[in-house]
Order: structure tokens, then sequence, then C-alpha cells
């Protein structure tokens, strides 16, 4: 019965924050919103931890594989993306690669400093 | 038939997931990023439709709403260290958030790519949901945006562990935040299988670049690109 309290829980969040988005035209997307409203809710006890752990963690140990359906998609815009292959491998490759090593560094050395 | 979508997808992703544990994890077979690929080249090669294809491997792709606010759930196990590491996360967030856009326009403007195609770039290092409304808003392809996100999660799914250890970066929220400033969730999916701190701060730092960065980038675009 927890595996269901659970999941009741977590779509009760998405979609409260999918209303949300809805109601306040943010830019920010309803999944994101829940998630800091059930942060919000744990941490004032409102949920307890037990009940969403099992099948939270479920989700979030097979998150990468929700990703292969979106990302095949590339084969609607590839006769775009091959136009200017170069530039978009480049600057994705180039960009990742400096991006996650200056704000690893950043906080790392930020905190040394203290 | 609408069931082919979603039987393909976990098939390829088991075949391939197997082959990738059996390899000793070589990053090369990351399994994500080789699944796309098989999908992508089926589809192309037997002229079934994306669209169908999305018919039943939609659902696949809509469990990432629960993942995301599941992620709540590491946020509030590892809140102590969150909190001592306030300062730290903020500023990484706001330094990050600006160099992954800057970097990435300026380099692609160097080499050629039309103005849409850098619009359409610039959101790539936010999740997913959040960029596609951001590039619409600025002048950029949503669709072609979510797959730019995708390809940039792949790398830090596929590589980002081993360049944090290749800069030699020890501290573990330092290690989750450029992974979630940077990778999203696909990055905050890796990270977080080999510890939970780290995971737990990248997942904080999807949703607080994503936040960030929505409100940024139409300023920086408009400044920089006119």
């Amino acid at each position: 019965m927890r595996f269901y309290k659970g999941l009741a829980i977590i779509m009760g969040f998405l979609f409260a924050g999918e209303a949300i988005e809805k109601l306040l035209k943010i830019p920010v997307p309803g999944n994101v919103i829940g998630m800091l409203l059930l942060t919000g809710a744990l941490l004032l006890g409102f949920v307890r931890l037990e009940d969403v752990e099992e099948v939270g963690t479920f989700l979030i140990r097979n998150m990468s594989i929700m990703f292969i359906p979106p990302g095949a998609g590339i084969i609607v815009y590839w006769g775009l993306v091959k136009t200017q292959l170069v530039p978009i491998a480049v600057a994705l490759v180039v960009s990742f690669a400096v991006t996650i090593v200056f704000t690893a560094k950043t906080v790392e050395i930020l905190r040394r400093k203290r | 038939m609408k069931s082919f979508g979603f039987f393909f997808t976990v098939l390829v992703y088991y075949i391939l997931s197997r082959l990738f544990e059996e390899s000793g994890r070589k990053f090369f077979l990351n399994p994500v990023l080789l699944s796309i690929i098989v999908v992508a080249l089926f589809l192309r090669f037997s002229h079934i439709s994306y669209q169908f294809y999305m018919k039943s491997a939609g659902f696949i792709f809509y469990l990432l709403g629960p993942a995301v606010v599941s992620l709540a759930i590491p946020l509030y196990k590892e809140r102590k260290t969150i909190v001592e590491y306030a300062m730290e996360i903020s500023v990484g967030v706001v330094l990050g958030g600006l160099v992954a856009a800057l970097s990435v326009i300026y380099i692609a403007k160097f080499l050629g790519a039309t103005k849409e195609v850098l619009l359409s770039l610039s959101p790539k290092s936010i999740t997913t949901a959040i960029a596609i409304g951001v590039s619409g808003k600025i002048g950029g392809i949503p669709a072609l945006t979510a797959v730019l996100v995708i390809l940039t999660g792949i790398m830090g799914n596929a590589v980002g562990v081993e360049l944090l250890n290749l800069a030699k970066v020890r501290d573990r929220v330092a290690r989750g935040l450029g992974m979630g400033v940077t990778s999203h969730a696909l990055g905050t999916a890796r990270i977080i299988l080999d510890d939970e701190l780290s995971g737990a701060v990248s997942g904080l730092a999807i949703a607080l670049n994503g936040v960030y960065t929505s409100f940024m980038l139409p300023y920086l675009v408009k400044l920089i690109l006119g």
C-alpha cells in the first residue's frame, strides 16, 4: 500500500506544480515547482520521508532511460543540425567541459577560503 | 501496434546497458547516448515516423515529471550540508549559469552558427522543460533546444564524473553543483548513483539554475546578440 501512497503524493505534488505554473504564468515548469513544494512539505513534516522514499528512489534511479524518447527527436531536426554540425558540436563539447570544471572549481575554492 | 515505441526503447536500453556493464563501464559505451543513436537510426531507415514511435515511448518520457519531483527526497535527506554550503552554491549557480550560456553562444557564433541556432543553443545547460519554454520566448526552436539540452546532459552522464576526477575536484558538494549546473537531470542521474550527497546538490542545481537562467537569459541574449 505504501507504494501507492508514495506515488499518489508524488503525482499530487506534480499536479500542484503544474497548476501553479499555469496560474502564475511563470517560465518554471511544474515538475521543478513540484520538487520545491515536496521539499518544503518534507521539511515542515507534512509528508513523511518513509512514504515517498521507495517509489521516489525507483524513479530517480531510472531517470536516464526517460531521455531516450525525446533525444531520438533529433531525427526531426537532422536536416538543420547537419548544415551547422561543426559549430553546434564544438560549442556544445567545449562549453560543457568549461562549465562543469569552472563551476565545480569555483565552489571548491570558495569553500577552502572559509 | 502502438506498443512498438515502449517495447523498442526498453529493449535497446536493456541490451546497451548490459553491454556497458560487461565492458567495465567504458564511457564511450554510454547506454543513453547509444540508445538514442540506435533508436534514431532505426526510425530513419525503417521509415517509422517519430510521432508513431512516441505513441507509447512518450510514456517513458512522461515519467521524467514525477522523477524530477522525487529529487526532493535526496534534497531533504542532505539538507544540513546544503544549508551549510548556501553561499558557495549560490555563487556557483550564478557564475556557472552565466559561463554555460556565454561560452556556448560565443563559440558557436565564432564558428558561424546562424542566430536561430545560437538562440536554440543558449539554454542548453538547463532542464529540458524550462529550456523549451525559454527557447521559444527568445526566438529559438524549442524542439531543437530539447535535443541540444539532451546532448549536453549525455556528456555529463557519460564523462562528467571522469572530467571532475581529471580536474581533481574532490569536494562532494562542488562535484554535484558542477554536474547539475552543466548537465541537469541526465548528469544528476549518473552522479547520484555514485554519491547521494553530490546527487542531491546536483538535483538542487537543476532547480536553481533553471529558475535563474530562465529569468537571466532573455536579457543576456538581447545584450550580446541584439
